[in-house]
């Protein structure tokens, strides 16, 4: 087993963010893609803490961008819950595929 | 005395723009006031009235002539390449005609006063009338032809305003359009000759014109100079009812009286002589395009003539007539005497005023009926109209000593002089002209009323009708003797001064047959010896054609129904078809792509999310695969960084 | 040797979890799932020598963030939660398109030459972080305390359902 070196966090990360990706195309639930969605600012905060980690050890701004991703990615959570609570209300469900009237 | 008339002379910018003001107050300030209206237009052409008399006396104590005017411009507009000036051109040519159609006017303006009392648009009549005024004279004052043509077109305008006045009445919206249309068709030759004038000789004006004109022809001759003469009769063809474009002025009867007199006494009509008259030196050059307005003239006076012979509405017979003896204008402007054709068109404007202004009494008191055989047996209800009218017939139909006799016989004379078929023609057309007016004259005011006379009354109209019929009776008596005794010819004139004597064999000749003429419509119309419809009948077809204006009208019309609407309707099928067919094309083309492509649109935002993706996908394997210049183009690509 | 291992766990782990967030059709269990993914990634931070971001994600993401998704699946789901998560219908041929992306993702990472710069890893970092924070990057700090507040009054304007449905008309 050799060292872990930076491309193994890499790629950790990129399939993390391919799994974000694939969720987010997919899946109906409004809530689930949300949930996709933080799946792949993880796999980017991944990125800047391994790139942090191993190409500017002693800079620590990469870690600094992932602190100030968390925190967009709180505030994205929050309003995009609400969002989804306002749409509910409105139309009494959460399904993309019936959100629909963005068109013609 | 000496100073007033040089003050006079000084303000004649002043005489055409004191009616224009009156026109301008009246729209503005006065357009709900019958008095202050009628007042405003009044004291307005009375004053342009008192200033051409200055004016003319002034013009013969300084002895300005043709060759030596009087000339008051300014700078209109100036680019390079033209210069344009607009002013005051007196001599005795134009101080002869701001008298006369200041006079005249102001005399419509005060029969009016009687004549539309009681109608609705009262003030707006009043403003036109203004606008008329102020347009003719505008136009007789012109120092070049373009302004000239502008005053021109503002006639036709005030005219089509005029003749339309009874606008809810379809025939005068009709007539009105007929009118402006026809000129129109002349107004278009016109200004094809003044722009070929401004080609060829780099100036409007008439003075400037008058010297390079012969110039020219002695450098190269007169070929074109007759094309572009040619073109530029056109105009008063249209706007004096030359034959083939006279088809208006019968109409134009459509309007109110008082209109009908100033149209064909003062203004609009002889706008056209004028016009030639103003621009002779370029007609008398030529040689051939003087022919053409000789014969143009002289076949219109007996085509018009012999139409009126059996017309039955009072104003169309005075519409032919007026058409006619504007045909005789024009002839003694061909045969190169416009002395005559200003004398005759001076007299006339006088006895042409008075018949119309007769004619609106007549028509006023038995409330507009028209044709001559429903009136009769007038003489004792209304002394007045018939002595006015009985002096109009006796002075168009050349009897001494009315004005037209003086005028008519210096016409023949001059004709005699250049061509004898015209003489001949010009002759039988005075006969003529006296046996219809003699009908006409008959038919109203002698024999039984054939109208109701238990039921209708009628009188004299108001005073300002009566004053005026008055007024015009005399200077239809005294204008023809008055200006053969001044010696007319020694001030309005082409070339040297001269003074016609009486012909007596050709002045003797005409008076005759008109005597004759006159005797026979007696004895036809008036005392009912013959009957009319049995010479009707032995005239046959002749009768027929008379009778249907020889279907000028009728030959229009299937000119525009056959030509010009099947012209109209190729060019109408090429513009739905064709042009539009382009641009709908193009809207057709566009809806259909954006129906194919708004499929794209879904809605489902994870289409967009994928497109998205799938896009930034292939830029960065882009990217990579092309390495760094790409990188860079795809930078600039996405404005990132610019 | 350990450091090995335990990365390779964690990767497992949070690679697994991830899919699970994915592929489950039951909304609560990708709920949880994704909490066991947030708590996976805290400990490959922790791996990296960044230990303060370990401590902030798994106090914004497990305490913040995975609570207020499971409060989002209670408030929205009705019924049945068995089928609650059902892919669209471009689930399958989308697999292939995203394992393109992720081959090529991947071959990016594989053939590039990184600059790595081979340094012990430091041994407390929330310190220096501190520094930068309140130093050097104040100003977004600042900005990101505003994105914040906005953030809360907007998600409560949002949820509360606007004025006038919110009235006191009850």
């Amino acid at each position: 087993m050799a060292a872990i070196g930076l491309e193994h966090y890499l790629t950790v990360a990129a399939l993390l963010f391919c799994l974000g990706v694939y969720g987010l195309l997919t899946k109906r639930n409004l809530v689930a893609i949300l949930m996709s969605i933080e799946l792949m600012l993880n796999a980017v905060n991944l990125n800047m803490v391994a790139f942090s980690r191993f190409i500017t050890p002693d800079a620590f701004v990469g870690q600094l961008f992932a602190v100030f991703t968390i925190t967009v990615a709180a505030a994205e959570v929050a309003v995009g819950l609400a969002l989804i609570f306002s749409i509910y209300r409105d139309r009494a469900t959460t399904s993309t595929e019936e959100l629909d009237w963005m068109k013609w | 005395m000496m100073n007033i008339f040089d003050t006079a002379l000084q303000l004649s910018w002043l005489i055409p723009v004191l009616p224009a003001a009156a026109f301008i107050v009246i729209m503005a300030v006065f357009r709900a006031s019958n008095f202050f209206s009628a007042a405003a237009a009044i004291a307005a052409m009375a004053a342009s009235f008192l200033l051409s008399l200055g004016v003319a006396a002034k013009t013969l104590l300084a002895g300005f002539t043709r060759d030596n005017p009087f000339v008051l411009k300014v700078t209109w507009f100036e680019v390079p390449g033209l210069h344009i000036d607009m002013g005051v051109l007196i001599d005795p040519l134009s101080a002869l005609m701001i008298v006369v159609v200041t006079l005249v006017a102001l005399l419509v303006e005060i029969y009016s006063l009687g004549y539309m009392h009681g109608d609705g648009g009262f003030p707006r009549f009043f403003a036109f009338l203004s606008l008329f005024g102020a347009s003719m004279l505008g136009l007789v004052v012109a120092v070049n032809f373009l302004q000239m043509f502008v005053f021109w077109e503002l006639v036709g305008l005030s005219s089509y305003l005029l003749i339309g006045y009874y606008f809810y009445k379809i025939s005068a919206r009709e007539a009105a359009k007929k009118a402006f249309i026809t000129t129109r068709a002349g107004d278009f030759g016109l200004l094809l000759g003044i722009l070929a004038l401004q080609i060829m000789f780099g100036t409007l004006d008439f003075a400037s014109l008058d010297t390079l004109i012969p110039k020219y022809v002695k450098e190269y001759g007169d070929a074109v100079l007759t094309v572009v003469a040619l073109l530029i009769f056109l105009g008063p063809v249209g706007k004096s009812g030359q034959f083939p474009l006279h088809v208006w002025l019968p109409d134009a009867m459509e309007g109110p009286t008082p209109v009908s007199a100033l149209i064909h006494a003062a203004t609009m009509v002889v706008a056209g002589v004028y016009l030639v008259a103003r621009a002779y030196l370029l007609f008398h050059t030529l040689p051939s395009a003087l022919a053409v307005v000789a014969w143009v003239g002289g076949f219109t006076a007996f085509f018009a003539a012999a139409i009126a012979l059996t017309q039955r509405e009072i104003k169309r017979i005075l519409a032919y007539s007026t058409v006619s003896q504007l045909g005789y204008m024009m002839l003694a402007l061909g045969v190169g005497s416009l002395t005559a054709s200003m004398f005759h068109l001076m007299t006339h404007a006088f006895f042409k005023a008075l018949m119309f202004l007769a004619a609106g009494s007549v028509l006023h008191a038995l409330h507009d009926r028209a044709d001559i055989f429903a009136l009769g047996g007038l003489k004792k209800y209304m002394p007045l109209t018939w002595a006015a009218m009985g002096i109009g017939v006796l002075a168009i139909a050349g009897i001494p000593p009315f004005a037209g006799f003086f005028s008519k016989d210096e016409i023949l004379a001059a004709a005699a002089g250049v061509s004898l078929p015209l003489f001949a023609l010009a002759t039988l057309t005075a006969a003529m002209t006296a046996f219809y007016m003699a009908r006409m004259f008959f038919a109203v005011f002698y024999g039984q009323p054939r109208w109701d006379e238990a039921h209708e009354h009628p009188h004299e109209g108001p005073w300002p009708m009566r004053a005026v019929l008055v007024v015009l009776a005399a200077l239809a008596v005294t204008s023809g003797a008055a200006g053969y005794f001044l010696h007319f010819g020694e001030w309005v004139r082409f070339g040297p001064p001269h003074h016609a004597g009486i012909d007596w064999a050709i002045a003797g000749t005409s008076t005759a047959l008109s005597v004759l003429a006159i005797g026979a419509a007696w004895l036809l119309y008036g005392s009912g010896r013959w009957s009319p419809d049995t010479v009707a009948a032995k005239a046959g077809p002749l009768y027929t054609l008379s009778f249907h204006k020889f279907y000028v009208d009728e030959l229009y019309l299937w000119f525009d129904r056959t030509v010009v609407d099947s012209l109209g309707r190729i060019l109408a099928w090429f513009d739905i078809k064709v042009v539009d067919g382009v641009v709908n094309g193009c809207g057709r083309l566009a809806e259909a792509g954006g129906d194919r492509l708004r499929r794209l649109q879904t809605g489902q935002v994870q289409h967009y999310a994928l497109i998205f993706f799938a896009a930034i996908f292939l830029l960065v394997v882009w990217m990579a695969a092309a390495g760094p210049a790409a990188a860079k183009a795809a930078a600039l690509w996405g404005g990132a960084g610019l | 040797m350990a450091s090995v291992a335990a990365f390779y766990l964690l990767a497992a782990v949070v690679l697994a979890a991830a899919a699970g967030v994915v592929f489950k059709r039951n909304l609560v269990h990708s709920a949880l799932l994704l909490a066991v993914t947030f708590i996976g990634v805290a400990g490959l931070y922790i791996l990296l020598a960044a230990d303060f971001l370990a401590a902030v994600q798994l106090l914004v993401y497990n305490g913040a963030v995975a609570v207020i998704v499971v409060i989002g699946v209670m408030l929205t789901q009705k019924g049945d939660m068995k089928n609650s998560n059902p892919p669209n219908r471009m689930g399958r041929g989308l697999l292939v398109v995203v394992v393109l992306l992720a081959a090529g993702m991947l071959a990016a990472v594989l053939t590039t030459k990184w600059p790595v710069v081979a340094q012990p890893p430091p041994g407390e970092t929330a310190g220096a972080i501190a520094g930068l924070l309140l130093g050097e990057f104040a100003i977004a700090f600042e900005a990101a305390a505003v994105l914040l507040l906005a953030a809360m009054i907007g998600a409560i304007i949002l949820a509360r359902g606007g004025e006038n449905r919110g009235s006191h008309r009850t």
